[in-house]
Formats: structure tokens, C-alpha cells, sequence
């Protein structure tokens, strides 16, 4: 019997990587639009906050190495959420375009592992972009190799941080909800996710520390903090990763559960 | 009220042929959450392979509900569905495989030009990269529309959407290909243009399950029709042994200008080659609502064993026996039509 199964999985892995090579197709012929939607914004961030007013002299000197991290983290939480959010609001409520994948040969749950897949590559795409234009900015960015293993978890997670985020809102909002999309949870998932503040130094704002604590974008930026400028007081990077591995587990879960119900009737 | 027959026809749920079932079954259910009732109420037929199988009835009667069970997106609340032999509910990876669907609205790619949605759709099926090519540039050909291969779906008018989407549904070479809908909201040309590429498919080994409103397309596509209201099925056969069900030869729908009591009804029927009549009710639409029946103008059927325009003059006086005067007249032979207005006391639309 282990034949026809091995080629039912062939079978269903080759559905799979169609419709993800589908999703980096379209991206690479749109590849202009691609960068402009996740660059544009870290990167005026990046300029007014980093550059801008720090030769003002509002900011002190030590600040855009303080706030690339946070940056960073923003980009590859952002990202990912908006690659799977937006279009797949369109895809249930209007464009109904999913229905052709959802009727490939594969399983239900890969079409939503497709679209998380991709949210990632996508997310990792945009904040490595972020490296040499922080370089361009800012003349240098902090980089320690020492730090990189958790760069590299802290970018992972955050990516699947964003991408449950997405998956959430993609199946839970409706079509003509997409406007509160971006200004009830976008805008302030933007800023209290400490990526602007280093969260202990919040000690001053306390009711603002706690909210911050709910955003799970925090302990993104604040592990990324931990990898690149170990020097400004940050949150253990231990707790960074078990909080986000706890949140993506809850994200991804209910996320999913979404993506049933609106896949299948 | 018009009666409701459940059963009037001692109908065979299975195709008489022995090629295989493509398409089985078995008392499906389907009920929405919250819904008060059923949406699909104990349904069962069989669709012999390659046969054309048409499901008719007005909105809401079932048929896209179960369509969508047999196509895996709507689960079953019970009963049985099998496609190409598998069960829909124990495997629906592997009955996507056999079937392909298409939907009453686009769904087709944005983002890829018409070539790219047939050959992107292949590949999900696992069709090899050069046979979706060939296979491609085959299907634009046949559905003309290889000058527009190139375009992206956005401008396409509804008829070119349905053609895309048909080429697209049979790029993967499926068993059963349902189609939702196929022609409705189509303008003529393109409605004929549909039919003949669906004409041709019946020649080759595809069994296509069509859902329609239109009994015109039912009658012209289809080899069996099976009639669907309120998620049950009331009679199934061939159109033809559907229409011969009914009595009499000869059909001629009258209307008057105001409503009556049954004694009209009776003395119409009285009438020499008068085998039955069937008051005619206008049905709510649009949200439209519609007078109660007792209110409503006189609009009878009768079905005549003989030439139906000999009977316009006796029935005409019967009318005006009651004081009221004939306002419209329709001669015609029985249709499809004829058959869910005799199953059910409404018209299709």
C-alpha cells in the first residue's frame, strides 16, 4: 500500500509547490510594486526618525541604532501580514480566486500553508532589503555575528507572527470591513510594537509598557534589539522567543480554524 | 394551493446504462447552520459516465448546494456522495482530482493572462509542463480565444469569462465537470457559442452535470433531467419521457383580466379534450411581493388531447359564462416548463 500513498503525497506536494511557484511569478512580474509596498514605509520611518531628526539634533546620536532594530522588526511582521491579510479578503469576498486552489488536489490546510509559506519569503525578502538602505541612511548599522542566531529566530518568528496576524484578519474580516483593517489594527499594531522605543524604557510610561506587552511585535523588536545593540536594555531574549512562539501558536491555530470555515461550507 | 406532487413519477434514480457511475448519490442532506430548513433534502440520483445530466429548477432549490457538495467546498450534513467512485466526504483530495467546476460568477486568476490561468491551473493537477502547453494552446484554439491569450481576465465580458473558465476546467482532463449556471446573464451569441463547445464535450468521455434555470438549455443539453425544488428532487428521466409524463398533446395557457373561483376552473375542465388544469400562480421576485393567489388574475394551463387552438373559442366563452374577458392566449406543446409547473403549481422564474 505504500506505493499509491507515496504517490497520492507526490501528487499533493506537487499542487503545493504549483501554486507557491503561481504566487512567485506573479510577484517577480510585479516585482516594482512588490518593493514599494513593503519599503516605502520603513524606509521614510528610517530617514525622518534616523536621519532627519537626528541632524536636527531632536535625537540623540545613539538613536537610529536603536531604532533600526525595531525597524526591522516592523518590516518582517508587517509584511507578512499584509501579503496574507489583504489578498485574502479580496480572494473569499470578491475575486473568489482561492476557489481554483481550493479545489487542486491537495488538502485544505496546504493552500493555507501555501499562503503563510509565501508570507514569509516575502517578509524575508523586504527586511534584508532593509540592510543595505539602512547602510545608505544611516552611513552604518549595527551588526554583530555574534547576535546572528537570534536575528535570524527573532526574523522568523516575526514573520510567522505576521503571517498568523494575517491569516486572522484575512478570514475574519469582511470585504467591506478592509478600511477598519488598516486603521483599527494596522496603525496601532504599528506603534506599540516598541520598534520606535526600547520597551524597558518604558518604565516612565507604565500604562504604555502594559499595553505594549499585548503586542507580540514587541518582543520581535526587542529580541532583534538583543541580536543587533545588546548594549540598550532590552527584554531577555529567551522570553522574546517563547512569548512569540506561544503567540504563533495561538495566531496560527484560530487563523486556521478561519480559513476552514471560510474555505469549506 | 395548488396540490405538491412528492412523487409523481415512479422515477429510477440510477442511469439505465451499465457504462459505471461517474457521479452517486445517496439521500444527501445539507443544512446550513441556522437555517430553519433543509437546503438539500434527501437527494438521490446517479449519473451514468459520460452522460450530460441536467439539474433544473428556480434559485434556491439546491442545486449549486449540491454541486458544491459533490465538488468538496460544501460539507454534507448527510448521506452519501461518491465522484468517479471515491466518497467526497472520506476523500475530498482525491475526488478533486476527478472533478473540475464551473462557477456561476469568475473566479478567475487576476493576476495571470488567460494562457497562464489554464496553464497555472494544469499544474495544480499535476499535468507536465509540456503537455499543459499543448494542452493550452489546444483549448484557447477550440474556444477562441488564442488572439486574447495574452490578456489578463479583468475586461472580459461574461461570455468570454465562461469560455476561459470552461477551457481552464478541462485543462487537467477531469471525469466530471460540473457547471454551475453556465449560460445565465449571457447574451444570446455567446449562450449558442457555449452550447455548442458543451454539444461537443458530449461526444467525449467527460460527464458533465450542468445546473440551470433555463428549461430551454436543460432540454437542449442535457440527456436526463433531474427537477429540484426545495432541495428535494421531484422527478428525474430524459427530457423527453419528462414532457410525455404529462397528459395530453396540446397545451394552451389563458389569462384573464380578473381572478375567479374554481367553479371556472371546473367548467373549463368540462370542456371536450380538456385532460387537466392547472392554475397558474405568479411567484414573489426580486423581492417583489406578489398578490396572494385568491387575489390574483385567472391564469390557467390546460392540457388538451388535441390541437390546442380548436379549444380557444369554447374556453374563451366559459370565461365570459363568468364574466370575464380572455386577455392573453399561448398555445404551445408541452416543454419542461409544462413539467415543474405540473410538479410543483409554479412557473420557473
Amino acid at each position: 500500500m505504500a506505493g499509491p500513498i507515496a504517490l497520492e503525497q507526490a501528487t499533493q506536494w506537487r499542487a503545493f509547490r504549483a501554486v507557491l511557484r503561481r504566487d512567485l511569478y506573479v510577484t517577480w512580474r510585479e516585482l516594482p510594486a512588490f518593493l514599494a509596498q513593503v519599503i516605502l514605509q520603513p524606509l521614510f520611518l528610517l530617514f525622518v526618525f534616523g536621519k532627519v531628526l537626528g541632524s536636527l539634533g531632536y535625537t540623540r546620536n545613539n538613536y537610529a541604532h536603536l531604532l533600526f532594530p525595531g525597524l526591522l522588526a516592523l518590516t518582517a511582521v508587517l509584511t507578512a501580514m499584509q501579503t496574507l491579510a489583504f489578498p485574502l479578503v479580496a480572494e473569499f469576498g470578491w475575486t473568489k480566486e482561492i476557489e481554483d486552489r481550493l479545489l487542486a488536489p491537495m488538502p485544505t490546510l496546504f493552500v493555507a500553508a501555501e499562503k503563510v509559506l509565501f508570507a514569509l519569503l516575502r517578509s524575508f525578502v523586504a527586511t534584508l532589503i532593509m540592510l543595505p538602505i539602512g547602510v545608505l541612511i544611516l552611513g552604518s548599522i549595527p551588526w554583530r555575528w555574534s547576535g546572528f542566531p537570534l536575528f535570524v529566530a527573532g526574523l522568523v518568528l516575526g514573520a510567522l507572527v505576521g503571517a498568523g496576524f494575517g491569516l486572522l484578519m484575512g478570514t475574519l474580516v469582511q470585504p467591506q470591513r478592509i478600511n477598519l483593517l488598516f486603521s483599527l489594527v494596522f496603525t496601532p499594531l504599528l506603534f506599540t510594537g516598541c520598534s520606535q522605543y526600547p520597551w524597558p524604557s518604558l518604565d516612565r510610561l507604565r500604562w504604555f509598557q502594559v499595553v505594549t506587552a499585548a503586542n507580540p511585535m514587541t518582543y520581535v523588536s526587542e529580541s532583534l534589539r538583543g541580536a543587533l545593540v545588546p548594549s540598550v536594555p532590552h527584554i531577555q531574549p529567551w522570553i522574546c522567543l517563547l512569548v512569540l512562539a506561544v503567540a504563533i501558536c495561538v495566531l496560527m491555530s484560530v487563523g486556521v480554524k478561519g480559513f476552514y470555515r471560510r474555505a469549506i461550507d | 394551493m395548488p396540490k405538491v406532487h412528492p412523487r409523481p413519477y415512479d422515477f429510477e434514480v440510477l442511469p439505465r446504462n451499465d457504462a459505471g457511475h461517474a457521479v452517486e448519490v445517496v439521500d444527501l442532506v445539507k443544512r446550513y447552520p441556522k437555517a430553519p430548513v433543509n437546503a438539500v433534502d434527501g437527494v438521490s440520483f446517479g449519473v451514468a459516465a459520460g452522460e450530460v445530466f441536467g439539474l433544473l429548477g428556480p434559485n434556491g432549490a439546491g442545486k449549486t448546494t449540491t454541486v458544491g457538495m459533490l465538488t468538496t467546498r460544501v460539507r454534507p450534513t448527510g448521506g452519501r456522495a461518491l465522484v468517479g467512485g471515491i466518497d467526497v466526504m472520506r476523500d475530498p483530495v482525491r475526488a478533486r482530482r476527478q472533478v473540475a467546476v464551473v462557477p456561476q460568477r469568475s473566479n478567475l486568476d487576476r493576476s495571470l493572462s488567460i494562457r497562464d490561468n489554464l496553464v497555472f491551473h494544469a499544474a495544480y493537477h499535476g499535468v507536465p509542463a509540456r503537455e499543459r502547453e499543448r494542452r493550452a494552446a489546444e483549448l484557447l484554439d477550440q474556444f477562441g480565444l488564442l488572439d486574447r491569450a495574452g490578456d489578463k481576465p479583468d475586461f472580459f465580458s461574461g461570455g468570454q469569462g465562461q469560455r476561459v473558465m470552461i477551457a481552464r476546467a478541462l485543462m487537467h482532463a477531469p471525469q466530471v465537470l460540473f457547471l454551475d449556471e453556465p449560460t445565465t446573464g449571457l447574451d444570446p451569441a455567446a449562450r449558442l457559442f457555449v452550447w455548442d463547445r458543451l454539444r461537443e464535450l458530449r461526444d467525449s468521455e467527460v460527464t458533465l452535470i450542468l445546473t440551470t434555470h433555463d428549461m430551454d438549455e436543460a432540454a437542449f443539453l442535457a440527456d436526463r433531467v433531474a427537477i429540484m425544488d426545495h432541495g428535494r428532487l421531484l422527478a428525474l428521466d430524459t427530457p423527453a419521457a419528462l414532457i410525455g409524463g404529462l397528459e395530453g398533446e396540446g397545451t394552451l395557457e389563458l389569462a384573464a383580466d380578473g381572478s375567479a373561483d374554481g367553479a371556472v376552473v371546473d367548467a373549463l375542465a368540462a370542456l371536450t379534450g380538456v385532460e387537466r388544469v392547472e392554475t397558474v400562480h405568479l411567484q414573489a421576485e426580486n423581492g417583489a411581493e406578489a398578490p396572494p393567489p385568491a387575489a390574483q388574475p385567472l391564469r390557467v394551463r390546460l392540457y388538451l388531447t388535441g390541437d390546442a387552438a380548436l379549444h380557444v373559442a369554447p374556453a374563451a366563452a366559459v370565461l365570459a359564462d363568468h364574466g370575464l374577458a380572455l386577455q392573453d392566449v399561448k398555445l404551445g406543446t408541452p416543454t419542461l416548463e409544462d413539467v415543474f409547473i405540473h410538479l410543483t403549481g409554479r412557473t420557473l422564474r
